[in-house]
């Protein structure tokens, strides 16, 4: 549907993008007793540390394998190693994943070799999980190193069933969920309770609602991930009866989790608005073979009224949107939906899902771009990440916070925005948002030969007011 | 940058201690080492000169994790905290195109947003790929007429510290001296014809963050001290270009960039003194110095009655805080000048520095710690979380004060916590900013969250009725 116009400009100003070995730091953190180490200069790993505590409010877990001036130029294999014997002897993870960034790729660093050469090097860490992925910045953004870490998982974590001798459906109760980076915490737990509420048994990867939920612990301190999916809880993904995969970024790493395990998959491109929680709660009837619980029908019943409401504010208003492919999608039907117009959109870089996005046109590009269309078309509202408040301020629109990194907001990275009750308050707030604005609004007319003696005053103590009152 | 530049800019005179291998300098351990890049701490220098166009050269990760990121102020134009980068992709790194792109990235930057100048940041993959910037800068100020400047700081030439010398090295090498000061308007105190002279001075290594500075600069007014430049809060470009004319340079709570310091005053002759901001002591002492060093008697003695002033005004206003915060211990852990100067500060409002962080900190600094804590002070090399927390015990501590990234290592532990580094939001300079230091420290230490968050639920370790709590609590539960 859309038209997608490439990036024409030499430099990006306000990037929108955020790097893959980011995106796919993230998706690692969603493990048990995890952590991530950046094959790069110890930068990467700052950056993107500081990134990821900004947005969560949380400790982060994440390391380098601090590339220098030598080991740029000679090869870098041996950092690899060093800094996964370093790991395991400090912290035993279960497991480490091990994002390539730009420098390393573009040295051409040999992942796969270093890791061999590790397992040969250090046997007694044999039981610890390593799955590299090569993830340069120069290419993607954060949400396709997370795809390409979830395929990394996948491939290195995820027993074939040949091999193994699983078969689809031999536990009967559980359901695989693939989660994309466009689910929150918040959005991940109210997933795996609505999976609960059918009777089954939700595994997700990877889980951030168990491991960047925000919560204190009776531990003081951990170097590695407090919660997610336990390594050993991905060996038994090819006996669940069905796998939900929730984003289009995570659509190849489904056909690879498939092709591997033989298990069905149910997909969804998100899962705000009701037509997409309804297709998720008929897939999850389905499975289970149970009827949709009556606690449902009842949000489902409140979010309908809900749109009701809130189709006077939304309805006609000029949305300009700025985020990763997926949220973009997203956000868009959502609105669409509600009957809102698209009017500019921007994503970092192309992906599929863009193809079949409502809106008219989709620039590839940065908040610039954002901000010149959406001062083109008159927006109304704009939703985008934090670096969007000084574009939307400029614009004197309105901003939804959607996307990475939310700095400025707290509780963005934890509030809960799909299914039915998710939607809801989504639709509140953006309602709330355009009512707020009063553009509409009819704009009062001084006539000339009115009898109300303070429009002479106007007149008298500033000149110019004359006309203003005639142009009202 | 070639590896004898990176070697001449780690072999620094004017360091104390040049000659040994200080822990900071060590080289970064694979899977054990926090902290930025030459690349980061580059950006962090210059970033606030607020009229240039800040563009990074490199693929997207250098600058999409990084803009917009610093509390620093300024008082006039924004344009440094648009994030510009050149977002090279795998075309541009394959066929070699990252040169042009940068080229006409330079020529977008001026033709959109006239800015005073351009600062253009290497990074790993441009350095690794042999991109020329230097020559792509000149090209392009001689194009299109506007300076611009290149910064040679790819993240693997080393660590934050390097990339602060290399910024401060690119200053002096093509911006200071390439202006004469504004002469002074004829309306200011100290014009012509006036009874005092108005003497120049630079601040080296002031960032200004949260407007703190503009705590200090008041002062300074009154005592007729042009700050001709504040390398780099709130500084502008045509600032910088005259910053060989001052008489005294202070460098601010850093020795980050001591090269700017040491080459200005081999070239032009300039003296300079390492001080700082943080506390009444040391602010005092800062504006005494400034004035012994321009040697000016009138001075001294106005800057003298200008101490008395202030400091008899801040004790009577920080009167009510000090009987809170008094007898209160502090862990302090932060690096360089900083675990000296916030001692200081800490110790004019009667807190107790239990012990104090000096992972960078040089011989200097270690001596002047050992004089205002004593000769037992604890001082902490490995600043990893499990061992603050540790310390934290053993010593009583009522609270963590650290740069933001400890900031959760306190949190989860349930300690009260300050965050004295680059990203806080509030400004703790000068006699001034004690105020807002002080609201701060009782803000966390006499919130009564602590006791809700240490406070076990009712029904925890009460035998069958732990059992609601599901497995994860019973593990917690087992674990505390």
């Amino acid at each position: 549907m859309a038209e997608l116009i490439k990036r024409n400009k030499a430099l990006s100003v306000s990037p929108l993008k955020s790097s893959q070995p980011v995106g796919a730091s993230l998706a690692f953190m969603g493990l048990h007793r995890a952590i991530p180490m950046m094959h790069g200069s110890q930068g990467c790993t700052a950056f993107g540390k500081v990134f990821f505590v900004r947005h969560f409010r949380e400790p982060i877990p994440l390391q380098t394998t601090a590339m220098d001036q030598v080991s740029a130029v000679m090869g870098a294999d041996d950092n690899i190693v060093e800094g996964l014997k370093t790991i395991c002897e400090k912290s035993r993870p279960d497991v480490i994943g091990v994002p390539t960034t730009g420098l390393s790729e573009t040295q051409g660093a040999d992942v796969g070799g270093a890791v061999k050469q590790f397992r040969a090097q250090y046997p007694e860490y044999e039981r610890i999980h390593i799955v590299p992925v090569n993830t340069p910045d120069f290419s993607g953004c954060m949400e396709t190193g997370y795809a390409l870490a979830v395929e990394a998982m996948i491939e290195h974590l995820v027993p074939a069933a040949a091999s193994i001798g699983s078969s689809p459906g031999r536990r009967p109760r559980q359901v695989n969920v693939l989660a994309g980076a466009l689910l929150t915490p918040g959005d991940v737990a109210w997933l795996k309770e609505t999976v609960e509420l059918f009777g089954l048994r939700p595994v997700v990867i990877p889980d951030l609602s168990d491991s960047l939920d925000g919560r204190l612990t009776a531990q003081e301190f951990s170097p590695l991930t407090i919660g997610g999916t336990p390594v050993s809880e991905l060996a038994t993904l090819g006996e669940a009866a069905a796998t939900l995969v929730i984003g289009p970024s995570l659509y190849k790493a489904a056909d690879k989790l498939t092709h591997k395990t033989g298990v069905p998959d149910h997909r969804f491109e998100h899962l705000m608005g009701l037509e997409a929680v309804d297709a998720l709660l008929m897939a999850l009837s389905q499975i289970s073979a149970t009827p949709v619980p009556l606690k449902l029908n009842r949000q489902r019943a409140q979010l309908q009224d809900a749109m009701l409401d809130t189709h006077f504010m939304i309805g006609l208003a000029r949305v300009a949107i700025a985020a990763d492919p997926d949220v973009l999608n997203a956000y868009s039907r959502l609105l669409v939906g509600m009957g809102a117009e698209i009017v500019a959109a921007v994503a970092p870089t192309r992906a599929p899902v863009l193809n079949n996005t409502p809106a008219a046109t989709i620039k590839i590009g940065d908040l610039e771009d954002l901000e010149l269309l959406a001062r083109e078309s008159k927006a109304e509202l704009v939703i985008g990440n934090s670096h969007a408040v000084e574009s939307a301020r400029r614009l004197a629109l309105p901003l939804m916070r959607a996307g990475f990194p939310q700095y400025d907001l707290i509780g963005g990275y934890q509030r809960t925005w799909v299914g039915y009750a998710g939607t809801q308050q989504a639709l509140f707030d953006l309602a709330n948002m355009l009512l707020s604005d009063n553009r509409h609004e009819v704009q009062p007319y001084h006539s000339i030969y009115a009898q109300k003696p303070e429009y002479r005053e106007e007149v008298n103590t500033h000149g110019t007011a004359a006309a203003a009152t005639h142009c009202g | 940058m070639k590896a004898k530049d990176i070697a001449g800019l780690l072999d620094e005179p004017a360091c104390a201690h040049n000659k040994k291998s200080k822990s900071g300098c060590a080289k970064p351990k694979p899977g054990a080492t926090a902290g930025g890049c030459a690349f980061d701490g580059a950006q962090i220098a210059l970033l606030p000169v607020a009229d240039v166009a800040h563009i990074v050269h490199g693929p997207i990760a250098c600058a999409g994790s990084s803009w917009d990121n610093r509390g620093t102020r300024s008082s006039g134009p924004d344009l440094y905290r648009l994030g510009m980068t050149t977002d090279l992709t795998e075309q541009d790194v394959i066929m070699g195109r990252g040169e042009k792109r940068l080229f006409h990235s330079i020529k977008q930057a001026v033709e959109d947003y006239q800015p005073a100048a351009v600062f253009v940041y290497n990074t790993c993959v441009p350095a690794l790929v042999g991109d020329d910037i230097e020559a792509v800068c000149k090209a392009a100020q001689e194009r299109w007429g506007t300076p611009v400047v290149p910064v040679d700081a790819a993240g693997f030439y080393g660590t934050k510290n390097l990339g602060n010398r290399i910024a401060g090295e690119s200053m002096v090498k093509y911006v200071v001296g390439t202006r004469e000061p504004d002469p002074l308007p004829p309306e200011v105190p100290g014009a012509a014809g006036t009874p005092f002279k108005v003497h120049d001075i630079n601040l080296i290594g002031e960032y200004n963050i949260a407007g703190e500075f503009w705590h200090v600069l008041p002062l300074l007014d009154e005592l007729g001290l042009r700050v001709l430049c504040t390398l780099s809060g709130d500084a502008r470009y045509r600032e910088v270009q005259t910053m060989h004319r001052a008489e005294v340079n202070m460098m601010v709570c850093s020795k980050a960039m001591i090269n700017v310091a040491r080459k200005l005053q081999e070239s032009y002759d300039t003296p300079w003194f390492e001080g700082s901001f943080y506390g009444i002591t040391d602010t005092s002492q800062a504006l005494r110095d400034i004035a012994r060093l321009i040697d000016d008697p009138d001075l001294s003695a106005r800057t003298e009655a200008l101490i008395a002033r202030e400091e008899a005004r801040i004790h009577e206003a920080l009167h009510p805080w000090r009987a809170r915060l008094k007898g209160k211990r502090v862990l302090l852990y932060t690096g360089g000048v900083k675990s000296w100067s916030v001692i200081s500060a800490l110790q004019d409002l009667g807190i107790v520095v239990v012990a104090t962080g000096t992972k960078k900190s040089t011989e200097e600094d270690k001596a002047r710690i050992r004089a205002l804590m004593g000769e037992d002070a604890k001082m902490i090399e490995d600043g990893n979380p499990r061992a603050l927390l540790n310390i934290v015990k053993d010593y009583q501590a009522d609270i963590l004060i650290a740069g933001g990234r400890n900031m959760y290592t306190a949190l989860k532990a349930r300690l009260p916590f300050l965050d004295i580094n680059q990203e806080r939001e509030f400004g703790y300079a000068g006699y001034e900013g004690m105020l807002e230091l002080v609201r701060q420290l009782a803000l966390t230490l006499e919130s009564p969250v602590w006791q809700a968050v240490r406070k076990p639920a009712p029904w925890d370790g009460a035998g069958a009725n732990a059992q609601v709590l599901g497995g994860e609590a019973l593990i917690a539960a087992a674990g505390g």
